[in-house]
């Protein structure tokens, strides 16, 4: 039996003045960044006040929207605004994730305290890694910009991580590690006034710093040891921080979009993406399944169209018509195969609409492209 | 079919011309969705081929290469998972971090309980997600580890490690992060165990190669990468096209049908011909149907056209996979490690 998806009704969520955030979810190469961007248009011309926030958006596509450079602050998209008349406006911005670590630390930290940690050797490459600190930094950065009020509607393009979600352990893997005896063990010399740096802990973690120290040697346990004393008095408006965006992400002004492809593994990502959010109790708005191929003449069957060909082929006639067939062949194919995909989804998921948009023979490069993108989205 | 192969260096047999004879170590990266695991897992076939025996590793905690090979979930130990055409045996290791972390200090100081006892107070758990750099130094290293391992005889453990790398855009900071942590540790263990690393995957036995698809932005990734690499001297191996589509229409035709001149009433007539005039659609309405499709096509050839040129600025060996019409299967996989044979790639 097949069963069909509820549909994803795309300008309900845009328009209802209570959604205040859509983020897109998925794994990596499935169109999310574009998805981001044509809503944020479509949202922007429908009369809303938008920002966009990417994180690591193909070039063109940022040329699309006017990011001709990485500066961390929203800038105005022009001719996005439905001709002025509707009131809305788009902004986008791309995450500069050192620059956001920073500010971070500059704004809980005295300046001497946040030079120290400025520039020791061990935060510079914490805050300039790609694995790890773009996901906390694209929620902090989500956080700054819900706080500030400036804009009705932010739209969040998550990062191509290993794994797209990792952004939603944040606020426990550091309260698992702030809350930890590590903390304790590597901030010891400082709290006991610089003396011989383990002296006042019990004979286990004696043990356990001597092989720290023979581990990771001397002059590094040095460098974390004032890293982490340095950065302890930063930590607790850190995690704060990172407790209240989890706690906005599930509040219902916000809406998940899980973004797929119609191929096996995008889609296994998407139900793996699905059903994390419904364990954290993030409000899931849908799926939207991009580049899902059709064929333009569906009532002649991939059977009968190769059979077609193969007799032509057979008789020696009517070449071209037979490469043609085979073509069609091909695509009723590929149409099916994508269609079992979504079928398996909604078999395991049935109450999640989807929104489906069809693959374009070429990549979107203006604003005219994600416009498109959008109605496409919405019909 | 040519003779097994034996390895460089080895005794006896018949020694197959590849282009990446010498190398070990080979490193898969791909943009998301351009079916990095599945080239992998293709590759690591076809170098076993004939009887070699190799090891696929993977580094993200995917679990990717089960699934392409239609496993339950891989744990953290090499064990034989696939037999190559002609007899070599593919091996697979989904590297765990912290596991990583745990063997090390076991073979490196002989302290595995007291690994037990760092895990419990955190310090794994910021080694491995905390402290980005060292994540990558463990994994990189332990396949560094499997690259150089030799049995008590002096023989290398296996002919050739195929690794389903990060993402193109992380592979030269994944691959670099050595050098990152030995600049951040001068001296010591880490910066020592980092250098190790890094002599290996900057060696000519290890090469680089990414996967892409005939499109702009997979394409865009694949160079950006490429010259990336370059700076920071790692080894670029070749570039595997995946997924190319036969080419049904003669050049003619497409040239035709992407300036909007295709002849749909010569398909009306083949259609006739063919029997499929019924009554349910008329043959001209099917036909326009039909050209409209073959338009489409057209524009989409046109594109990959464009693409493979853009690729050719590369400078790198390149290698044309097939798109598979039932998806990557298992059955697909060896078609795809035949495809890479033939070509040379392995």
């Amino acid at each position: 039996m097949t069963r069909t998806a509820p549909a994803l009704d795309i300008d309900a969520i845009l328009d209802d003045p209570d959604t205040r955030i859509i983020v897109c979810c998925g794994s990596g190469g499935v169109g999310k960044t574009t998805t981001a961007a044509a809503l944020g248009l479509r949202a922007a011309e429908r009369g809303r006040s938008v920002v966009v926030l990417t994180v690591d958006p193909a070039r063109r596509l940022a040329q699309a929207m006017g990011l001709t450079e990485l500066d961390n602050t929203p800038r105005r998209v022009d001719g996005a605004d439905g001709g002025g008349e509707t009131g809305g406006e788009l902004h986008a911005m791309m995450l500069d994730m050192k620059r956001t670590f920073d500010e971070i630390i500059e704004a809980h930290a005295d300046p001497e305290r946040a030079q120290q940690i400025l520039t020791n050797p061990f935060y510079q490459s914490l805050s300039s890694s790609f694995s790890g600190t773009q996901e906390y930094m694209a929620m902090e950065k989500l956080g700054q910009l819900r706080r500030s009020n400036e804009w009705d509607l932010i739209v969040v393009d998550t990062p191509p991580s290993r794994s797209a979600l990792d952004f939603l352990d944040a606020p426990e893997r550091l309260g698992r590690f702030l809350d930890g005896r590590l903390i304790r063990i590597l901030t010891a010399p400082a709290k006991a006034g610089g003396r011989s740096a383990f002296k006042l802990l019990n004979a286990g973690f004696g043990v356990v710093a001597g092989i720290l120290t023979k581990v990771i040697g001397a002059q590094v346990l040095r460098d974390i040891q004032l890293f982490v004393t340095a950065l302890d008095a930063v930590f607790g408006g850190f995690r704060q921080r990172a407790e209240q965006t989890y706690r906005l992400l599930q509040a219902p002004g916000t809406a998940f979009l899980v973004v797929a492809a119609p191929e096996r593994d995008a889609m296994r990502e998407a139900s793996y993406f699905v059903e994390r959010l419904a364990e954290e109790r993030m409000p899931l708005a849908g799926l939207v399944v991009n580049r899902v191929h059709r064929s333009l003449a569906p009532s002649l069957s991939a059977a009968r169209s190769s059979a077609a060909a193969e007799d032509l082929e057979a008789r020696g006639e009517h070449e071209l018509t037979a490469a043609v067939l085979r073509l069609h062949a091909g695509r009723m194919q590929l149409a099916a195969r994508e269609q079992r995909q979504r079928e398996h989804f909604t078999s395991a998921h049935p109450t999640v609409p989807i929104a489906q948009v069809p693959a374009m023979p070429e990549d979107v490069h203006d604003l005219a492209g994600l416009r498109q993108i959008g109605q496409l989205l919405a019909s | 079919m040519s003779q097994p192969t034996s390895r460089r260096g080895g005794g006896g047999g018949e020694t197959r011309d590849t282009d990446w004879d010498g190398v070990r170590l080979h490193v898969v990266s791909g943009k998301g969705g351009t079916g990095k695991t599945t080239v992998a897992a293709a590759l690591a076939l076809a170098l076993a081929a004939g009887g070699r025996k190799v090891l696929l590793v993977e580094v993200e905690g995917r679990q990717g290469i089960a699934q392409a090979f239609d496993l339950p979930p891989l744990p953290y130990e090499e064990r034989k998972i696939a037999v190559a055409p002609g007899g070599g045996d593919v091996y697979a290791l989904a590297i765990d971090p912290e596991e990583a972390m745990l063997e090390y200090l076991e073979m490196f100081y002989g302290i595995r309980r007291v690994g037990k006892a760092l895990t419990r107070i955190g310090v794994v758990d910021f080694a491995t997600t905390i402290a980005p750099g060292l994540r990558d130094v463990l994994v990189t290293g332990k396949t560094s580890e499997a690259v150089r391992r030799r049995d008590k005889l002096g023989r290398r453990a296996y002919d050739a490690v195929v690794m389903d790398a990060p993402p193109t855009g992380r592979i030269s900071r994944f691959l670099n992060v050595t050098q990152e942590v030995a600049g951040l540790a001068r001296v010591g263990p880490i910066k020592h165990h980092a250098d190790l690393v890094r002599g290996v995957l900057a060696s000519p036995e290890t090469a680089v190669h990414f996967v892409t698809l005939l499109e702009e932005m997979p394409v865009q990734e694949t160079l950006d990468g490429v010259a990336e690499l370059r700076e920071t001297g790692l080894p670029v191996g070749g570039v595997f096209v995946n997924m190319v589509r036969p080419a049904l229409l003669p050049e003619r035709a497409l040239k035709a049908a992407a300036k909007g001149r295709f002849d749909s009433a010569e398909i009306a007539l083949g259609l006739k011909a063919a029997g499929l005039a019924d009554a349910t659609a008329g043959a001209s309405a099917v036909a326009e149907a039909l050209a409209a499709e073959v338009a489409e096509h057209a524009l989409r050839a046109e594109l990959e056209k464009r693409e493979r040129a853009e690729l050719e600025e590369a400078g790198t060996p390149r290698y044309d996979l097939p798109l598979l019409p039932d998806g990557a299967d298992l059955a697909g996989l060896y078609e795809l490690a035949d495809a890479l044979r033939a070509q040379g790639a392995a």
